[in-house]
Parts: structure tokens; sequence; C-alpha cells
């Protein structure tokens, strides 16, 4: 077990170094993009959220971890709201976005939906082609110009790192991509809205360990400019990618750290059990 | 093989051979009667249909002239009207109970009743529309509701130049009206289905975009729904147009040489503008009503020339369908791969 924590450890120092040498990557100190305080959710009568409040620093990824069933995908849908969609949920407590309540009274949602982006576990391309699925967002904000899209959408593609097996079939239907390239246009939609704040839970569960790099890659590219939150059961995936890492369980938050921190030294004997395999 | 089996399997494939052979008998019987029924219908047909059957107004005394323009432009009529009426309703209801209305007891009484409403007897459709479209309630008649509060015995309103009678009376638009009322609950049940059976995770992914509610329903949910829509409209026109008991009580006349707003040619129908909002107002027959006119007259002669009428109906109804289909698959197609 404790070699376990340490190839983990192990995958964060590789990782920090390469972080370090790379231009453009400057760790110092950053903002709170978004917070939570004392945050209860019920589904009915049932409550999966216990007070948790956490905070979500600026261009970095934070990584969610937990046994299945703790309130990870639960949580991650607080902030962008997408929990009101499920009918007689409950929600006490506050979400801050830049400092402002996104459950106040005069915050449109759609309008926070667009700031805050979301892409799903299982990858949902709309039955259209491959250029209205990334030119969806975008024409519903009201963009009607053609060359604009057209720019958007190649921009958009490129960083999924889906530009150049998509370029050639942009009018092709989107179904005809395979699983991987469906992620990955996923995320692509999600990035041509232009958020601020990117949401993924478990964006790579249903990948080969190919796509999976390549969407590690591009989180690891993304976090110069959005804020990332991403749910993952690979502790691996948590090791090299986030910045930050909270480990919930049984809807509580028991842990939350800078992730090298994490990883080789959890201060709670329930993280290192998790972290190390010995449940969940 | 077969000899190494043992028995027990040998029983059950025994029985599914048995089972394979009873739907093929259920399904070639009924191919059969229909089959029968066709060759009847065109037997008695046979050199009745033909171009002057088409073009000419029904005949009481010669059967040889007797024609069903009257009835094939009475239901055209009814049927524009019917899916213009019914088409927007319906959609609009079912996009409402299943995207907008919750869950309160109201709702869920309408829900229910939904399946209820889309077996009752045409005939009571045709009851209720007698009273509400036809006579509207008889309130517009001397001494009525209407006159003892206005003063004014009205039988008309004219709105935007088009004169409507009050009460309808036995207008093709009381008729499309009433078959409307009836394909209506048909049409709000299919198209729930087809709304329903759109994944959660399309409309959550373009919610997740920033999409409001109506644009989800509006880029995402209607067009993937449409198909199975197209269903329940192609299912209640079929029904629609091929109604008698309804049309007879809402008073479709049984013999008429005119056709609604006079129109008798397609051309018409762009060119002779009032004419076109004239026809609503008209009184009409219906092929149907027709058929059943003829098959009721003692001459035999006419029995050809209900033959004749059904063929037509057949031939209405199949393109109609034809039409509905390809209309579906061309939508399919731009969804799927
Ligand atoms: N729509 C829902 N209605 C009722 N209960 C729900 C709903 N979604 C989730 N739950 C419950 O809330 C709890 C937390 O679920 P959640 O999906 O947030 O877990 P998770 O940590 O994402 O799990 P996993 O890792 O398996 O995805 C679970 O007990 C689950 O049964
Ligand atoms: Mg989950």
């Amino acid at each position: 077990m404790a070699s376990l924590l340490h190839s983990l450890s192990d995958l964060v120092k590789q990782r920090q170094e390469t972080e370090r040498a790379a231009p453009g990557n400057d760790p110092g100190p950053r903002g709170i993009k978004a917070e939570t305080r004392k945050l209860d959710f019920f589904y009915g009568p049932h409550q999966v959220l216990f007070d948790i409040s956490l905070t979500i620093p600026e261009r970095s990824v934070t990584a969610l971890i937990g046994p299945s069933g703790c309130g990870k995908s639960t949580f991650l849908r607080t902030l962008n709201r997408m929990n009101e969609i499920i009918e007689n949920t409950q929600l006490i407590g506050q979400v801050l976005l830049d400092g402002t309540d996104i459950y106040g009274p005069d915050v449109d949602v759609a309008q926070l939906r667009k700031r805050v982006g979301m892409v799903f576990q299982k990858s949902t391309p709309f039955p259209k082609s491959i250029f209205d699925n990334v030119a969806y967002g975008p024409r519903i904000a009201g963009l009607r110009d053609k060359k604009q899209l057209a720019e958007i959408v190649e921009q958009s593609l490129s960083r999924a790192a889906l530009w150049n097996e998509a370029k050639d079939r942009l009018k092709q239907s989107a179904l005809a991509l395979s699983g991987g390239q469906q992620q990955r246009l996923c995320i692509a939609r999600a990035l041509a809205t232009n958020p601020e704040v990117l949401l993924m839970d478990e964006p790579a569960s249903a990948l080969d360990p190919a796509s999976t790099a390549h969407v590690e890659d591009l989180i690891f590219e993304l976090k110069r400019n959005y804020t990332i939150v991403i749910v993952t059961h690979n502790m691996q995936q948590a090791a090299r990618v986030s910045d930050h890492t909270a480990f919930f369980y049984e809807g509580r938050l028991i842990e939350m750290g800078v992730t090298t921190g994490l990883f080789t030294k959890p201060k709670e004997k329930r993280t290192e059990d998790y972290i190390t395999g010995r449940f969940g | 093989m077969s000899k190494a089996l043992p028995a027990v399997v040998r029983s059950v494939s025994t029985r599914g051979r048995l089972f394979a052979a009873l739907c093929r008998t259920a399904i070639w019987s009924a191919v059969g009667v229909l089959a029968i029924l066709l060759a009847c219908v065109l037997w008695q047909s046979w050199g009745w249909l033909d171009l002057s059957f088409l073009t000419s107004y029904d005949s009481a005394i010669d059967p040889r002239r007797a024609g069903i323009l009257a009835g094939l432009w009475g239901s055209f009529w009814l049927m524009i009207l019917t899916m213009f009426i019914s088409v927007p309703v319906g959609i609009g209801a079912a996009i409402y109970l299943e995207e907008y209305a919750g869950d309160t007891w109201v709702t869920r009484l309408i829900r229910v009743n939904l399946a209820n409403l889309a077996g009752v007897p045409s005939i009571v459709y045709g009851i209720l529309g007698l009273t509400v479209f036809v006579r509207m309630f008889g309130i517009f008649r001397a001494g009525g509701l209407v006159q003892q509060l206005t003063g004014w015995e009205v039988v008309a309103v004219k709105v935007v130049g088009i004169r409507i009678p009050l009460p309808l009376g036995s207008a093709v638009l009381a008729g499309a009206l009433t078959l409307s009322l009836m394909i209506l609950p048909v049409i709000i049940v299919a198209a729930q289905e087809a709304l329903r059976a759109v994944p959660p995770s399309i409309r959550h992914a373009s919610l997740a975009l920033g999409a409001t509610r109506w644009q989800t329903i509006r880029h995402q949910v209607l067009p993937a729904a449409v198909p199975g829509m197209l269903t329940g409209i192609i299912l209640s026109a079929s029904r629609a147009i091929g109604e008698t008991a309804p049309l007879i009580m809402v008073g479709a006349a049984t013999f008429l040489r005119s056709t609604p707003g006079g129109i008798t040619h397609l051309t018409e129908l762009l060119t002779n503008f009032p004419s076109v909002l004239d026809a609503p107002f008209s009184e009409y027959t219906a092929m149907t009503i027709q058929v059943y006119n003829w098959v009721k007259q003692p001459s035999d002669d006419y029995r050809h020339a209900a033959a004749a009428g059904i063929l037509v109906l057949l031939i209405a109804l199949l393109s109609l369908n034809a039409l509905a289909i390809y209309v579906r698959n061309r939508f399919q197609k731009r969804l799927s791969v």
C-alpha cells in the first residue's frame, strides 16, 4: 500500500516538473473562482450532501474523488444549477461564483450555464452534424455570422484535439464518430460557449487509454484559461491532472488540499484508505 | 442432427413451430379477407371509376351519371381544416403536458383521461359537435341567450371580411371541429410518447450549454420527436377521412350538387381567394357519406357507384399515408447517421 502511495506521489512530482518547465504556466498564487458555503442537498427527504464548504481556485484543476454514490456528481451539478432540472430537490447554503451567489434572485440560469460549462460522463452528441454540434452554444446565444461560427468551431475542435480528425467531415453526423471522438466533441461543444469554468463528470471513464491520454493532455492545456473541476474514479488521473483534490465520503467533504499533499501525506485515515484502494 | 436432440428440446422446438404456424395462419387469413374485399370492390367498380365519375356531381335518378365531385371536395376541405385545427392544438397540448405542466392532480387527471377519450365511439363526438358547434347551445336562436342579453338577433359576424354564420350550422367548419375533437386524443397521446422518447441526456446537454427551456424544446426535443408525432397524425388523419357517423350527426348533406366555396379546381385554391375564405362556411358532403347514401339506394346500379366511391376513398387514404410516411422518413434520415 505504501508503494502505491509512493507511485502516486511520483506521478504528482513528475508532473510538477514538466509544468514548471512549460512556459506561461505561472504557479503563483491564484484567486478563488468558485466557493461553496455550508452546502446541504436533498433528493426529496434524502440528504446526500452535508455541510460542504469548499473553494475552487481559478485557472487550475480541482479533482473530486470518493467512492461511488458519495455525491460527487450531485455536488458538481450544484455548481451550474443543473441540479434544478431534477424535480423535488432542495439546496441549502450558498454557491459563489466570483463572489456572487449563483442562487441569488436575479441570476439568469441560462447565462450562468454559459459561464459554467459541463461535460457529462456519457458523451451526449446531438443528432446533428459535427459542425452544428459545436456551433449549437454560440447559435443559441444569438451568433448568426457564418464566418465567426466557422472560426469558433475550428478553434474549439482544435482545442479539444479533434480538428485533424473532424475537419474533413464537419457536415457529417456526430453520431458516426467513435466514443472517444464523441467525448472530445462534447468538450469542444462546451468550449465553444467560451465558459470560465468547466465541470467534467468522469470525462474519460468510457474511453480507451489513448483517448484518455488525449483528454488528460487537453485538461492540462485548458487550465491556462479555464477553471476546471473534474470528477474521477481514477487516482492516477487525479494525480496526473489536478492541482487540488477534494475527497468526498458519504456526502461529506473529508479532506481537501493541494494534490501533492493529499496524495503523499493524507491527513485523514479514510482518505488514505481510499486512495490506496482499501475501499471504494 | 435432430435425432441427437433430447426429447425435451424436441418438444420445445415443436411447440415453437406450432406457434409460428398459428401466427402465419393469423396473418394470412387477415390478408386473405382483405384481398377478397379489395377484389370485390375492384370487380364491382370495374368500368365505373373514370374521369367523369370524379368530375360530376351526384345524380338522384341516373346511377350512370352519379359522380363523387362534391364528396371529394368536401372530404378535402374537411381534412385540411381538421388538420389545421387539430395538429397545432394537439402538439401544443402535448408539449404543455410533457414539458411545462407540473405534476398536479389536474394534469394527472387529464393525462389519464386522454387515453380514455381516444376510445370514445365517434358517434358520441357527433352528438357533442351537434350541440356545441352546429347549434352552439342554441344561444343564437330567436329568443336565445344572445338576444336576451343584447337585444339583437345575431345570425352572423363579419371578421376581416369573412362572414361567419352563428351558430355554425351544417358548415364544413362544424364538421372539421367535430372531427378534430375526435382525433385530438390520439394526436396528443402519440405526441406525448414521442416527446417522452427523446433521451433526457439530450435535453440536459442542451440546457448545460446555456440554452433556455424553450430553445431546448425548439432545437432538440421537437426535431427528435417529429417522426413519432407524424405517426400519430397519420393514424388520426386516416381515421378522420374514413368517418361517417359523426358527420351525419353534424349535418353533412347526403345529397348535394355543390362543393365548398364552389371550388372545383385545384388552381382556384390559389387564385380565387374569396371562395377559399367562403369554403369553411359552406354546406358539404363527404366521400364516405356519398358511398353510404349510394349503398342505401334500391337500384342495384348504385352499388357500382358505391364501389367506385370506396376505391377513390382508399386511393386518397393510401396517398395521404404515403405522403406522411415519406415526410417522416425524410425527417428521420436528417436526424440519424
Ligand atoms: N436523480 C436522483 N434522484 C434521487 N437520488 C439521487 C439522484 N441522483 C443521485 N441520487 C443519490 O444521491 C447520492 C449521490 O449520488 P451521486 O450521483 O452524486 O454520486 P457520485 O458520487 O457521483 O457516484 P458515482 O461515482 O457512482 O457517479 C446517491 O445515493 C444517489 O443514489
Ligand atoms: Mg457520478
